[in-house]
């Protein structure tokens, strides 16, 4: 079975940068993926550059077989491709109902998440619907995060540093809402400095160091010292 | 009791101010985009309804709701084609093109329209008057005022319980995670900028039927828009309103003492008010 | 030795603008006093916005006050017109003291309407000055400006009418202004004050960091252009003889003009007001007979050097071919070379 997204010798840039020097990846329908890797590392550029927010130079990546890379945003999102940004980036002057609700705002048609599944994911979200999304914790931000990136039905769901500024507990909350998430047919890319939650969640694990991928393999596979030395690049120094 | 009365003419000056302004506003709230030709937008927009009113024989009120689907097109086109390419976080190209787009305005009208005053003929409630309590009032004023207030109203309302309103409000927020939601902040700031010149249209009517008009006095209305704008602070509708207001009643006031103290009482009144309010009376929290 | 070759070619240059009142037709000479004023007030406006990052559209306000009170000290005070155009100046730049502790409250776009709204102020407010005429305005007394200093000196050298004798004098300060204004702006681009205020316009945050403080520069900056707006402003009105509070305060005259030129000739270059001022002329020659189309064309190609060539016609040209004859950076030190050390 040919995979679902493909990226192929990916390159962008993060300004005058180059951050990504030939990505190749490949995500199958309803399987989570983890990017690990340093500070710098280029994940981050990855994610911009699959949404269409990064510059990207060259390389292609498919969804589900059409070329979709140099697309602008917007037409990345209707394609299927929605992003939880890192730093949650809700809007300060929309309510936190109205910040799920402008996750929808180029859907067209019906799928699996409404508002109503949102707040039975994330209970705590019903009741504060009506406050200004940023008046919420980091945790509760970062549901509405997840929440309005859910709102267009994606087919794959990219989530940038999730667990970043959060206490465990929290982070544990959080994931404990990505079964569901699976559930709802939807592909999942988690990049993360936080390794355990990484292996935890993912079918599959890959590892980047200066903008290249550096390892990959399925987390039972993968010894712990193999990561060490792709994450902090001993092998490469 | 004649103070009284220019409180009351001051604030129905006011509404017409604030007409002017709101679309600056909405425009200056959503892109940060300062347009220096929406006077001349406005006065554009009164020599189209004196055209429309001319061609068809229609009462200018009439000619103006035809003139409002012509500017918000107008308007879209000139985002779309124009001004879109020039915003970034260099405030300069922005501000020099509107200003150019005000000189070239004012001179096609001035080539094509000559240099005569006009005005838009709307019959006899021009002269009509209403007993309002203790003063008397002006129909023209009143409806002046009561088309701010409605224009307010219903931006207002689209702004807050549209989806379109929620996409500018995200969009003025934050333009590139906007587009992580599927939105296009270009064609956002053309519809924008379409509602802007509806407004602006609104605002020629109640221009050109009051007094009268000249391709040369669209920077003026500028100016006093851009100070109730800038009294109520940036992005407030209702701020824009009461900065008006401010500007109304210190003219108004002005004038009473001295003729030609209306204009220089505003300016000053503008001055005050930023010298103790540097960001306006109803600043937003997130700027 | 790229300098010293510019150098040398202005110097060429001004000594044939010198001669142009001995040799050439009065109409030319009045025509390029008023090149030489806008390319004054342009060279200001670009030191503003260009540099230091002040889009002012009130510089009219500083034109009108110099010219208002040189028309004072004259007519009221029986003063030298010359005397007054310094005195004109002096005010100008006293007044932009309270100007600019009001305006510099104000950023980016706001700054441009307060100043807009002071200029207005101003323009009413001279406007109430019933001893210089009220709105109507006034004229300069013949005999004050036919006794100015220096004009009976040029009558009796050229032997020309006195009218022609005072076109001539306010025409070599406007020059000598023009020159000044350039060289010291040059100065002034290149010397650490300068170069920290260019900074500032590139990287606020990172100019900070070593220690520019943007406020005080841009406060200088502004200080001195309003000076100098103040001179240009009082110098144009003894040509003109009339002064109305319209046409001392006009913001398309003084302001709008005036940016165009900079845009069209390069904002934030030092030759560009030189490049935008002999467009500005062309069109205004090539278009005089069809009314205000000249305008027209001028908002026109203003909103396309924003559009495709954001650096202006000189920004452009330097950007292509390479060459830089005004440098406002200064080269890498070069390391030591002995036989020029060896050289007397």
């Amino acid at each position: 079975m040919s995979a679902f997204l493909e990226i192929e010798g990916l390159t962008a840039h993060y300004g005058d940068f180059k951050a990504l020097f030939g990505v190749d990846l490949t995500l199958d329908q309803g399987q989570t993926l983890a990017i690990i890797g340093a500070n710098g590392a280029g994940k981050t550029t990855l994610m911009r550059a699959i949404t269409g927010i990064a510059r990207v130079t060259g390389g292609s990546i498919r969804l589900a077989g059409r070329d979709i890379a140099r697309l602008p945003a917007p037409d990345i999102l209707t394609a299927g491709i929605a992003m939880v940004p890192e730093g949650r980036r809700l809007f300060p002057s929309l309510t936190v109902e109205e910040n799920l609700q402008i996750g929808a705002h180029a859907r067209k048609g019906s799928g699996f998440w409404t508002l109503e599944r949102i707040y039975t994911l994330f209970p705590i979200l019903r009741e504060r619907r009506t406050q200004p999304g940023t008046a919420l914790s980091g945790g509760q931000q970062q549901m509405v995060a997840i929440g309005r990136a859910l709102m267009s039905n994606p087919t794959v769901l990219l989530c940038d540093e999730l667990s970043l500024g959060l206490a465990p507990v929290v982070i544990r909350e959080i994931y404990a809402a990505f079964p569901t998430i699976r559930q709802s047919g939807t592909a999942i890319v988690v990049v993360e400095q936080d390794i355990g939650q990484a292996l935890k969640v993912a079918d599959h694990v890959h590892c980047m160091m200066e903008g290249r991928i550096t390892l990959s393999g399925r987390p039972q596979d993968l010894s712990r010292a193999a990561i060490h030395d792709a994450y902090f690049g001993v092998n490469h120094a | 009791m004649i103070w009284l009365d220019t409180l009351v003419q001051g604030v129905m000056l006011g509404g017409l101010y604030a007409l002017f302004a709101a679309g600056l506003s909405l425009v200056f709230g959503i892109m940060r985009l300062v347009n220096l030709a929406h006077g001349d937008l406005i006065v554009l927009g009164a020599y189209l309804i004196l055209g429309i009113g001319t061609a068809t024989g229609l009462n200018p009120f009439l000619a103006a709701a035809l003139a409002l689907p012509v500017m918000f097109a107008f308007g879209w086109l000139l985002q779309t084609a124009l001004l879109n390419r020039v915003l970034g976080d260099d405030i300069l190209p922005p501000l020099l093109v509107t200003f150019g787009l005000s000189v070239v305005i004012q001179n096609v009208l001035l080539q094509s329209m000559t240099a005569d005053s006009r005005k838009l003929p709307v019959g006899p409630v021009e002269s009509a008057s209403l007993p309002l309590g203790p003063v008397t009032v002006g129909v023209m004023p009143l409806l002046t005022f009561g088309s701010a207030i409605v224009v307010i109203l219903a931006l207002n309302w689209l702004f807050y319980h549209t989806a379109l309103g929620r996409a500018f409000r995200a969009t003025s927020d934050d333009p590139v995670t906007a587009q992580l939601m599927g939105i296009r902040p270009r064609r956002i700031f053309a519809i924008a900028t379409g509602i802007a010149l509806v407004v602006a249209t609104i605002a020629a009517l109640y221009l050109g039927a009051r007094a009268n008009f000249d391709p040369s006095i669209g920077p003026a209305r500028l100016l006093y828009a851009f100070e109730a704008v800038i009294i109520g602070g940036l992005g407030s509708l209702w701020g824009t309103l009461a900065g008006g207001m401010v500007i109304g009643v210190a003219q108004a006031f002005g004038a009473a003492l001295n003729p030609e103290w209306q204009i220089l009482a505003g300016h000053i009144a503008f001055v005050a008010v930023l010298l103790v309010r540097p960001r306006g009376l109803f600043p937003r929290a997130n700027d | 030795m790229r300098t010293l070759v510019t150098l040398a070619i202005g110097l060429v240059l001004l000594t044939a603008m010198a001669l142009v009142p001995v040799l050439g037709p009065r109409i030319l000479v009045q025509d390029l006093f008023k090149v030489l004023c806008l390319l004054v007030l342009a060279l200001n406006w670009n030191l503003l916005a260009g540099f230091a990052g002040l889009v002012s559209v009130g510089q009219q306000a500083f034109v009108g006050v110099g010219a208002y009170v040189m028309f004072a000290t004259t007519i009221l005070w029986g003063m030298d017109p010359l005397a007054g155009v310094l005195i004109g100046g002096v005010v100008a730049m006293a007044l932009s003291v309270p100007v600019a502790f009001f305006a510099f409250r104000l950023n980016g776009a706001y700054f441009a309407i307060g100043t807009w709204a002071v200029a207005d102020i101003a323009r009413l407010s001279f406007g109430q000055w019933r001893a210089l005429g009220g709105g109507t305005g006034t004229a300069l007394p013949r005999d004050a400006t036919r006794e100015m200093l220096g004009v009976g000196a040029v009558r009796d050298l050229l032997g020309v009418s006195p009218a022609a004798a005072i076109d001539a004098v306010t025409y070599w300060l406007a020059l000598a202004l023009a020159a000044v204004m350039l060289l010291a702006c040059w100065l002034f681009l290149r010397s650490r004050m300068g170069l920290g205020l260019q900074a500032v316009r590139d990287n606020p945050v990172a100019a900070q960091s070593v220690g520019v403080d943007p406020t005080r520069l841009k406060a200088l900056v502004f200080l001195l252009t309003a000076f100098a707006t103040g001179l240009c402003g009082a110098l144009l009105f003894i040509q003109t003889g009339r002064i109305t509070p319209d046409a001392a305060f006009s913001v398309i005259d003084w302001t709008a003009f005036v940016i165009f030129i900079v845009v069209i000739g390069g904002i934030g270059t030092l030759p560009g007001p030189i490049v935008g001022v002999l467009v500005f002329y062309a069109l205004q020659q090539l278009l005089a007979d069809y009314g205000t189309v000249y305008l027209i064309a001028l908002g026109l190609i203003g909103i396309a050097i924003m559009l495709f060539a954001r650096r202006g016609l000189w920004g452009g040209l330097i950007h292509r071919i390479g060459y830089d004859p005004l440098p406002l950076g200064h080269a890498a030190p070069r390391p030591p070379h002995p036989t020029q050390e060896e050289r007397p």
